[in-house]
């Protein structure tokens, strides 16, 4: 099985695929700790109307992305604050965009096996040039959520607080969407966009239902993060089942035991609260 | 375009939407009053794999749907007590069903066009069979919410005092996310996967805005949804664009135009209202 590392395209699906988790697995931890768990949802689904676009246009698919994600999540980030509400918002929204998303792909005269690849992922077939733009936007969001780390931690466990230390709350809220965005952009390359969210999710949900401190969860994310993906290729490569089936299955195979194991020390602490 | 009416794919295609549209609709409301949008985004991803995977059981997708959702929407009900953090529980199981119908996909589907249809919808291709079988549960669907409307009503709107006086909470809850799952289903005929809410949440949502009255607000809710999918299917048959593509629209514009004029009407009575169901 390892045989395989020497193929240059496996090398590219690892280094891009490292790049994505780490991330991913980043925002994702401020994504659940936030309850925005069908934002993030949302806004990968949204990344598919967005390539849609781009390829009808003629131009690179990452850009659509970017472009509909990044006005999604200002979108979301505005709408309203209450939680039931917020919920059916991005709903809505989200099958609006969809909707146009159908309509790009009937516009779209080439193959619609390329837009397909966009919702189901492409790792294996990833370029020196995915790579580079990869590289280039998980720099930047890394750099982006370290530089916000301590406001926006603050701000998601206690906004009340946050707000009236003077901390921009709504602001950073919206910031930390954009960042979201960018990030699902990048992983749709790797996952596709039906599992962006595993990438986001998945690792964070883990971490945080095993150990409380967030920089050990953020930490414990990423590593969980990588594993899982690299897990998945090396996987997917000796067979032809796709690289995001091992990685979903992976992640939910971790969870499923860890939360089943936590439920008990759970319930106490709401009891005591 | 008349001609086209008497084609018996267009027939069917009106008679199947229109139900599903009622059914949606009426659903739709409980929905929005229970605040399971993301249960609902969860089952039609469930849906998914439902129909993918319902080659590996040699039954037509629509079946795959009901076996799929119905199963997914028990473990849900089952599970719902214990779940405070729900949002990350049924986002773990949706992210795995997406996983699971990835596989599918790539397992018992040939073409990529089978493929558009589950997404999209396809309700212009649906089988004989389907629609008799969407009829039949829609209908269902429909009694048996009429039967257990005012408990429902008394359960979604205050749990704590429903329980209080014997109403059976939990239970009709677990009833009520099988008759989700099995709307949900046919939803995806009409619309596919990605679109399930503009059909099941978008006209409820609305409704909800324009009146408190349960009644009246299903009522709007249905008369939205069916002008919703019959405008959908006529502009779908005029041009050359998706069905869905329609409907998402419509009921997309229809449900923020109205949030809008709602916001700036009345601000301050919508913040009492936030007040008032924190």
């Amino acid at each position: 099985m390892f045989s395989v590392l020497q193929y240059q395209f496996i090398q590219n699906a690892l280094l891009a695929g490292s790049l994505v988790a780490v991330v991913s697995a980043f925002a994702g931890y401020f994504l659940l700790t936030r309850g925005l768990t069908f934002a993030g949802h949302a806004l990968s689904h949204v990344g598919f109307a967005g390539a849609a676009a781009a390829l009808v246009l003629g131009v690179d698919p990452i850009f659509g992305m970017l472009v509909f994600t990044v006005a999604a999540g200002i979108g979301i980030g505005i709408l309203s604050k209450r939680l039931n509400e917020r919920d059916i918002n991005i709903g809505i929204l989200l099958a609006f965009v969809l909707g146009l998303g159908a309509l790009f792909i009937a516009l779209y005269n080439g193959y619609a096996e390329r837009a397909y690849s966009i919702l189901f992922g492409t790792i294996l077939g990833i370029s020196k040039n995915d790579i580079l733009i990869t590289s280039i936007f998980s720099l930047v969001t890394l750099i982006a959520l370290l530089v916000i780390f301590r406001p926006l931690l603050f701000s998601s466990f206690d906004p009340e607080v946050a707000e009236a230390r003077g901390v921009p709350v709504k602001f950073l809220g919206i910031i930390f969407l954009i960042l979201v965005a960018i990030t699902v952009s990048m992983a749709v390359q790797v996952v596709g966009v039906l599992l962006v969210f595993t990438l986001l999710v998945g690792p964070a949900a883990t971490a945080i239902r095993l150990v409380h401190k967030p920089v050990t969860a953020i930490i414990l994310a990423m590593a969980l993060g990588l594993l899982y993906t690299w897990l998945g290729i090396l996987l997917a490569s000796g067979n032809n089942w796709p690289v995001s089936f091992y990685i979903a299955t992976l992640s939910f195979a971790v969870y499923l035991p860890v939360r089943l194991l936590s439920v008990e020390d759970r319930q106490d602490k709401e009891a005591t609260v | 375009m008349i001609e086209l009416l008497r084609e018996s794919f267009v027939q069917n295609a009106f008679l199947a939407g229109t139900v599903i549209a009622i059914v949606a609709a009426t659903v739709g409301y409980f929905v929005v009053l229970r605040a399971q949008a993301f249960a609902a985004e969860a089952l039609s991803c469930i849906g998914f794999a439902g129909a993918t995977g319902a080659a590996l059981f040699a039954v037509s997708p629509l079946l795959g749907m009901f076996g799929f959702t119905l199963l997914a929407a028990l473990g849900m009900g089952a599970l719902e007590n214990r779940l405070r953090g729900r949002d990350v529980e049924i986002g773990m199981v949706l992210s795995f069903a997406l996983g699971l119908g990835v596989l599918f996909l790539r397992l018992y589907t040939n073409s990529a066009s089978e493929a558009v249809g589950v997404l999209f919808g396809s309700i212009l291709s649906v089988t004989k069979t389907d629609i008799v079988l969407s009829i039949i549960f829609g209908i269902g669907t429909l009694i048996i919410l009429a039967i257990l409307f005012r408990p429902l009503l008394f359960a979604s709107v205050d749990p704590e005092t429903a329980e209080a006086r014997g109403v059976p909470v939990r239970r009709l809850g677990i009833i009520f996310l099988l008759l989700l799952a099995i709307t949900v289903a046919e939803s995806i005929q009409v619309i596919g996967v990605l679109l399930v809410f503009a059909l099941l949440v978008a006209p409820a949502a609305t409704a909800q805005h324009l009146t408190k009255k349960p009644a009246t607000a299903i009522l709007l809710s249905i008369i939205l949804a069916v002008a919703f999918t019959w405008a959908g299917l006529f502009l779908a048959l005029a041009s050359r664009f998706p069905v869905s593509f329609y409907i998402a629209t419509l009921a997309g514009a229809t449900y923020f135009v109205t949030v809008g004029i709602r916001h700036r009407l009345a601000p301050h009575r919508l913040a009492e209202m936030a007040h008032h169901h924190p």
